[in-house]
């Protein structure tokens, strides 16, 4: 049994109880908890909770879908490290949360969920608005449970925050039922939570950590490959360490984006599937991936028996379950990077010191693969702007202490790399779970928490008509986002596969959004109708100056549809299924790392 | 592929039998048997599954069911390390030319009779999985009429129980 230590001073002590309905203990749990913010969408099953919640110091954002309620509450989150809260109602309100927790849970995102239920004497009747939520979220919570008596209500509330924001991270939903809500209690605070069968790891083992630091003493070519895990445990300036102690190369995955500085030379960008060729390339050649919070995700690893082959592995993650999962760890340690991190530094910079071999033979070939295989982009053929270029000058103009949020697609992954980033926490996008609709809302959430900074939403024409309903909730809400929808008019990644793998056979991928199509919806009368600042940009000349004139307006959102060319792909690509040996650099072009090899 | 016999300890919570069951399906492995009951613990319940898989499956499974919040504690019991028994009831054909029959073999399986009636009789047995299938396979002449089986349980032996240090 532990206490949740109080963050509200004015929040008593456990002695002093006071009579409130079950109500108005989930909103006093909250400010309790320094819950500031909330996403939410009242209903009948929770409309006792949204009384004295007006009475409240909680700032709740009302959207427009509880979808967008979801993704805010990521992007809270995901930016601040501290939990995103949704509230929601029973039944549909509840379902429609199903996406967003999905999504919470691959990426690792704590976030609390409230759902209002249906009175305990309806529960199993088919009542109206009445869902098991419980029992749908199962698979895709990280813990998910109901609350039938008022006073369960401020430790259910506080167990919910304590599972969601410790070990790994992830989502938890509450559901409570209407009948609790309205039933009295005696509040307390804090209340004693109880999670006997959770025991989250934090330090990690010292003899492995030990062994850890002789295999990379011992390596000639490592890597150290950087997942979400080391933004989540807020790990950045210990990897920077690390890199700088062992001058190891460092790759980011796409949730690890801005974990360390691009402009460190270390970084060769991103691995997998649209992975640079260095970053890919180093992998491949390693003899030791030093995985730090990350899961060897089938769109980093390609075809597995052939990913890193000479390689050992240190894996280092806060969860166990992660740990040899997909690939053997020669070196497990289950531990929060936090902690393990400044150890491993330790040994590595006292003990190790002197046994650290040079790299610069593992440099000397990483160096050619930088010089030689840099990212780029081809100019489009059809006159049409360049999504690529776009997104570059975006980020060019604006700067790394921005937000960018992306959608899922083609944009997302340009967004990856032609965006310079230097801070964790600062590149946001769905990565596990995919999920298109994921930018608008999700960008919403970055700037509640962060509302002096720029928060830009790169979103793709087919992302954006997912959930673009959450530009009311920022026009009525005062929450100036920057969305700049890159319109190629098409399912853009769906497309591009469609190009090389399909025959050019383009099935159910045009959108009927960009230029020459009848612009069903016009984006920027859609955007007017919100109340944004619209723009349309047609050529890349006029890509700067409107780019410009959104950075200078902070009143209402801004909504600039860039129309570009549908024929622009993602390269580099590791074909699906395929070992990552045989990346390409454009269609059906590989590099010819022989002439590399020779050219040394 | 081999069987694993694993004991899980979970608290006694709405779901937690949904939550384990379902974990299985979801990532892939194929429950064998599965029985659930209270331990001496109150608040305890002790879900004792056989399962099929590698070792490699078999860890993951473990790590993953450690993860479920409800659960307290996984343990894989050996096939040497343990009692490991089911429960059978078994409807048999009996009529008075072949009910001796039936009632000797039941008797050399130390299998009791618990219900007659003229035309059949019902035989409650308890063991170990194979003798079980060895019985059943000595029955099935005189026609098997129904049968409701138990899924494993088992018990590590020595003193020492499971349910220490949770």
């Amino acid at each position: 049994m532990t206490t949740v230590p109080s963050t509200n001073p004015a929040a008593g002590d456990a002695t002093s109880t006071e009579r409130m309905t079950g109500s108005q203990a989930i909103i006093r749990s909250l400010e309790n908890l320094g819950v500031t913010d909330v996403f939410g969408l009242p209903g009948g099953a929770i409309l006792p909770t949204y009384d004295p919640l007006m009475d409240s110091s909680i700032n709740h954002i009302l959207v427009r879908h509880e979808q967008g309620a979801g993704h805010a509450a990521q992007g809270y989150a995901e930016s601040t490290g501290k939990p995103g809260v949704a509230i929601v109602t029973s039944g549909p309100g509840a379902t429609n949360l199903l996406t967003p927790l999905a999504d919470a849970n691959m990426d690792s995102i704590p976030m609390v969920a409230i759902s209002g239920q249906v009175s305990v004497n309806l529960l199993g009747t088919d009542a109206f608005q009445e869902a098991d939520i419980v029992g749908m979220t199962m698979p895709i919570t990280k813990h998910s449970f109901m609350i039938t008596r008022p006073e369960d209500i401020p430790s259910g509330i506080a167990t919910a925050f304590h599972i969601a924001t410790t070990g790994r991270p992830g989502p938890v939903l509450v559901d409570i039922t209407k009948d609790a809500q309205v039933g009295m209690l005696d509040f307390s605070w804090p209340p004693a939570i109880e999670t006997r069968g959770y025991t989250p790891v934090t330090r990690g083992h010292s003899k492995q950590i030990r062994e850890a630091a002789k295999l990379i003493a011992e390596s000639k070519q490592p890597v150290l490959y950087v997942g979400g895990g080391v933004v989540r445990a807020g790990a950045s300036k210990d990897l920077e360490k690390l890199a700088e102690i062992t001058g190891a190369p460092v790759v980011t995955t796409l949730q690890a984006i801005g974990a360390f500085p691009e402009s460190n030379p270390q970084n060769l960008g991103m691995p997998g599937m649209h992975g640079t060729v260095p970053a890919v390339t180093a992998l491949q050649r390693a003899d030791l991936l030093v995985t730090l919070g990350a899961r060897f995700d089938d769109r980093v690893t390609g075809k597995l028996d052939s990913f890193a082959p000479d390689a050992k592995v240190i894996h280092i993650d806060v969860d166990p379950a992660e740990i040899s999962k997909i690939r053997f760890a020669d070196v497990p340690i289950v531990g929060d990077l936090a902690y393990v991190l400044p150890e491993l530094n330790d040994l590595l910079s006292t003990e190790f010191a002197q046994k650290l071999p040079s790299l610069a033979d593992w440099w000397e070939q990483l160096d050619a693969l930088k010089k030689n295989y840099p990212l780029g982009y081809t100019k489009t053929e059809d006159g049409l702007g360049s999504p690529q270029y776009a997104i570059q000058r975006i980020g060019e103009l604006t700067g790394p202490d921005a937000f960018y949020v992306t959608g899922v697609g083609q944009h997302q992954m340009w967004a990856a790399h032609f965006i310079n980033q230097e801070n964790p926490r600062h590149y946001l996008s769905s990565a596990g779970l995919g999920t298109m609709g994921y930018c608008i809302p999700a960008a919403m959430g970055v700037k509640v928490a962060n509302p002096d900074s720029v928060v830009w939403a790169i979103d793709g024409d087919g992302c954006f008509q997912m959930t673009n309903q959450e530009l009311a909730t920022c026009v009525q809400n005062n929450i100036p986002i920057k969305v700049a929808v890159i319109n190629n008019s098409s399912l853009g990644m769906v497309r591009q596969w469609q190009t090389l793998f399909y025959g050019e056979r383009y099935s159910n991928t045009h959108l009927y959004t960009g230029a020459d199509t009848i612009r069903v919806p016009d984006f920027v009368k859609l955007g007017d109708a919100y109340g944004c600042a619209t723009f349309r940009v047609e050529r890349d000349e006029d890509v700067d100056e409107v780019i410009k004139k959104a950075l200078e307006i902070n009143d209402r959102p801004v909504v600039i549809d860039f129309t570009v060319s549908p024929d622009a792909m993602v390269w580099p690509m590791v074909p699906a299924g395929v070992s990552n040996d045989l990346i390409q650099i454009a269609k059906n072009t590989s590099p010819d790392f022989d002439r590399e090899e020779d050219n040394n | 592929m081999s069987l694993h016999t694993l004991s899980v300890l979970v608290e006694d919570k709405p779901g937690v039998l949904s939550r384990v069951s379902g974990l299985f399906s979801r990532r892939m492995f194929n429950i064998n048997s599965l029985a659930v009951g209270p331990t001496e613990v109150p608040g305890v319940s002790r879900i004792t599954i056989v399962a099929e898989g590698d070792n490699h499956a078999l860890e993951q499974l473990t790590k993953q069911l450690n993860k479920l919040i409800h659960v307290l504690k996984v343990v894989e019991l050996p096939a040497d390390a343990s009692t490991q028994r089911d429960h059978l009831l078994i409807k048999v054909k009996a009529d008075p030319a072949t009910r001796i029959q039936v009632v000797q073999a039941a008797d050399l399986f130390r299998a009791s009779v618990v219900d007659v009636s003229t035309e059949s009789v019902i035989i409650e047995a308890t063991g170990v999985a194979d003798k079980l299938n060895a019985l059943l396979e000595v029955l099935e002449p005189f026609g098997i009429r129904e049968i409701v089986r138990s899924g494993t349980i088992a018990l590590a032996r020595g003193p020492r129980a499971t349910s220490e240090r949770i």
